[in-house]
């Protein structure tokens, strides 16, 4: 869809990837397995931010963690620049890390406490003999100062730094190894807005120098807007509607999209939007509900016994790619927010 | 208007280890009324979490608030109570809910138990009259199927679902204010939207003051009718929200603004504030946002009091002396 519209050219695709959590249950009982992700497909362009937007337990890390096989996929497929990373065995994965990063939310449990910031960000350098000798403190002088750090900090430990530094030196740690595709996972969701704003920035500017893709994981729609131009909102376990960012935005035809909208608190009190507040709580994704997995918090008019029984399949309506029956119907946010571009 | 919360020059301090004092909170004075919000706004370390302890006097030692700070909950001077008296005030008269809804409740008692608990501390009815009113209270604050949430134990809940919870236990015991310390940020932004709706509602139906301590301009500009902007353990920039939003005047301030991505206008490049938050142990001398400040000028090497920018609007910073208070 969005990659080869804007004449990119593709990265890397994602078809039908699905990933269950046997749960197992305490005493060995054979529970229900939590659908974390149920068959989630993407695909992202050289040098293109996708961004995975949704509420905690949507799945949206769970792809992330997925498909670089962090945690092993229950099915699917996922091709990276013409390989299955699925079909690789250990070694070739190894090999095939460098090229796939990972930034985190919380980078202070990532980074090892006992570890000097110079020896983390080298490791990943040393592991794929990317360098040797004196040249390996080079280049972890250069990563630090790219990512807008003093590079005398390479002698210090990570609990010396506040959390936007921590989060520079996560990056550093991803950058070291040259990688072209970086899933980035909340990268700010844990930093004061003052600091959110200089790591946005930051990755901006990596990705324009070093052509990066990025898997932008996020709940905060207002940051997806500032980082990608195209979108896929995720809601149990599935894509309920992707498209570009703008008009997803402007005109969400998803009714859960038109929700998660109108609950950004936007700092300007001139404009009162009509909010939707959904009702009940988001059903457990080890029994998700039958039909369109937002059937039991939705509001669309139109809503009926269909919904209930039949899963909506994605299909483009209007600039977007909604998996809603009624997505030709759904009702406009009613907002004084028509000021949009 | 009466006027139901006044603190004055609240400082608070805590020992280093050569001796000396710091003041994570340095110097804040303000008022609630009656059924009003106020938003303290700021980031990591600015003090305003601190604020709100001390307004409970739950500063864990060796903190403390300073001789010679003020906080009057009507006529009764906070600062000066013990025991019973003290209890009276904490939870009875002001109730505080915070971030972490779990982490407050107790796992091994049903919702019921600790909302009919928190009834009979303060109140003197019968037990049965205290699970009446922890009914109450859980349709009060928009749970569903209140009655069979009585007996749910708190991990039997979502997020949300706690954090009514909680609201539900705050407002037991029919307090003036709520100090509500970040009470959506653990939640998701549908979630956040609920509970927000539910705290506005109590606020207007039981004429409470709240008050809002949260780091997101967002909530505060649907839901507080004042703002205090906080930095570096002082209001640095007060005003009504609409006057603040309209006329951001601090360069910290202006500052918080320009880094929010925005859902609505053109996508600009974030213009972030340079560098970083002092540590509380040393607040830059003068003005404590110079080094920081992209419009320092000399007299921002002395410190700044809090000036007129207009009638009903101040900021501690020179540039109001400069711009003729507008």
């Amino acid at each position: 869809m969005g990659a080869e519209h804007s004449g990119m050219t593709q990265l890397l695709e994602v078809r039908e990837l699905v990933k269950h959590y046997s749960s197992g249950g305490l005493f060995g009982g054979a529970e229900r397995p939590v659908r974390a992700v149920d068959g989630v497909s993407f695909e992202v362009g050289r040098g293109e931010t996708l961004a995975l937007v949704g509420e905690s337990g949507c799945g949206k890390s769970s792809v992330g963690r997925t498909i670089l096989r962090l945690q092993e996929p229950t099915a699917g497929r996922f091709v990276f620049d013409g390989t299955d990373v699925f079909a690789l065995d250990r070694s070739a994965l190894r090999r095939l890390r460098r090229r796939m990063q990972i930034i985190f939310q919380d980078p202070y449990s990532s980074l090892n406490p006992r570890m000097t910031v110079g020896k983390a960000v080298a490791e990943g350098i040393e592991i794929h003999g990317l360098a040797r000798g004196p040249e390996v403190g080079r280049r972890v002088a250069g990563l630090l100062e790219e990512v807008g750090l003093d590079p005398g900090y390479a002698r210090r430990y990570p609990h010396e730094f506040s959390g936007g530094q921590r989060q520079r030196i996560g990056i550093a740690r991803a950058l070291a190894v040259e990688p072209s595709f970086i899933v980035c996972d909340e990268p700010v969701s844990a930093l004061d807005v003052s600091v959110q704003a200089q790591v946005l920035n930051l990755l901006a500017d990596l990705q324009r120098d070093r052509g990066l893709s990025y898997l932008f994981i996020a709940h905060d729609l207002a940051v997806v807007r500032q980082i990608a131009r195209r979108v896929a909102v995720m809601y149990l376990g599935r894509i309920v509607e992707t498209g570009p960012t703008e008009a997803l935005l402007a005109s969400p035809r998803h009714p859960y999209t038109v929700a998660l909208l109108s609950a950004v608190p936007e700092p300007d009190p001139t404009r009162r939007r009509s909010r939707i507040v959904l009702g009940g709580d988001l059903p457990s994704p080890s029994n998700p509900p039958p039909g369109c997995p937002f059937h039991t918090r939705c509001f669309h008019p139109a809503r009926n016994e269909r919904c209930r029984t039949e899963v909506p399949a994605l299909r483009p309506v209007g600039a977007t790619v909604v998996a809603c029956h009624y997505a030709e119907t759904t009702p406009a946010p009613s907002t004084g927010a028509e000021a949009r571009i | 208007m009466t006027r139901v919360l006044d603190v004055r020059d609240l400082h608070v301090s805590f020992p280093t280890s050569n001796g000396r004092r710091f003041h994570p909170v340095d110097g804040v004075s303000f008022s609630l009324d009656r059924g009003e919000t106020l938003a303290l706004v700021g980031e990591s370390g600015c003090g305003k979490s601190l604020t709100s302890l001390a307004l409970l006097r739950l500063i864990p030692p060796p903190g403390r608030v300073d001789p010679g700070s003020i906080i009057r909950l009507g006529d009764t001077d906070v600062l000066a109570l013990e025991g019973e008296a003290l209890r009276q005030v904490r939870g009875r008269r002001i109730g505080m809910i915070f971030q972490d809804p779990m982490t407050s409740l107790n796992p091994v008692f049903t919702v019921g138990d600790q909302i009919a608990e928190g009834v009979r501390a303060h109140l003197p009815v019968s037990k049965a009259e205290a699970r009446a009113r922890a009914l109450g209270l859980l349709q009060e604050v928009g749970i569903p199927d209140p009655s069979g949430r009585l007996n749910a134990y708190p991990h039997q809940l979502s997020g949300g679902m706690r954090q009514r919870v909680m609201i539900a236990i705050a407002l037991s015991a029919e307090p003036e204010i709520l100090v509500a310390d970040e009470p959506t940020t653990a939640l998701d932004v549908t979630v956040q939207a609920q509970i927000l709706e539910v705290l506005d509602q109590l606020r207007r139906a039981r004429g409470m003051a709240v008050l809002l301590i949260t780091h997101d301009l967002g909530i505060v500009a649907g839901r507080a009718d004042r703002v205090a902007v906080m930095y570096a353990g002082q209001i640095v920039e007060e005003a009504p929200t609409a006057e603040l939003f309209a006329r951001p005047s601090h360069p910290y301030t202006q500052g918080l603004f320009a880094s929010v991505p925005r859902i609505t206008g053109p996508v600009q490049r974030l213009t972030p504030i340079g560098g970083t938050v002092p540590p509380a142990t040393a607040w830059p001398a003068g003005c404590r946002f110079r080094p920081r400040c992209p419009q320092a000028f000399e007299k921002s090497e002395l410190p700044p009091e809090l000036l007129p920018v207009g009638p009903t609007h101040r900021m501690r910073c020179w540039l109001a002396e400069r711009n003729g208070g507008r």
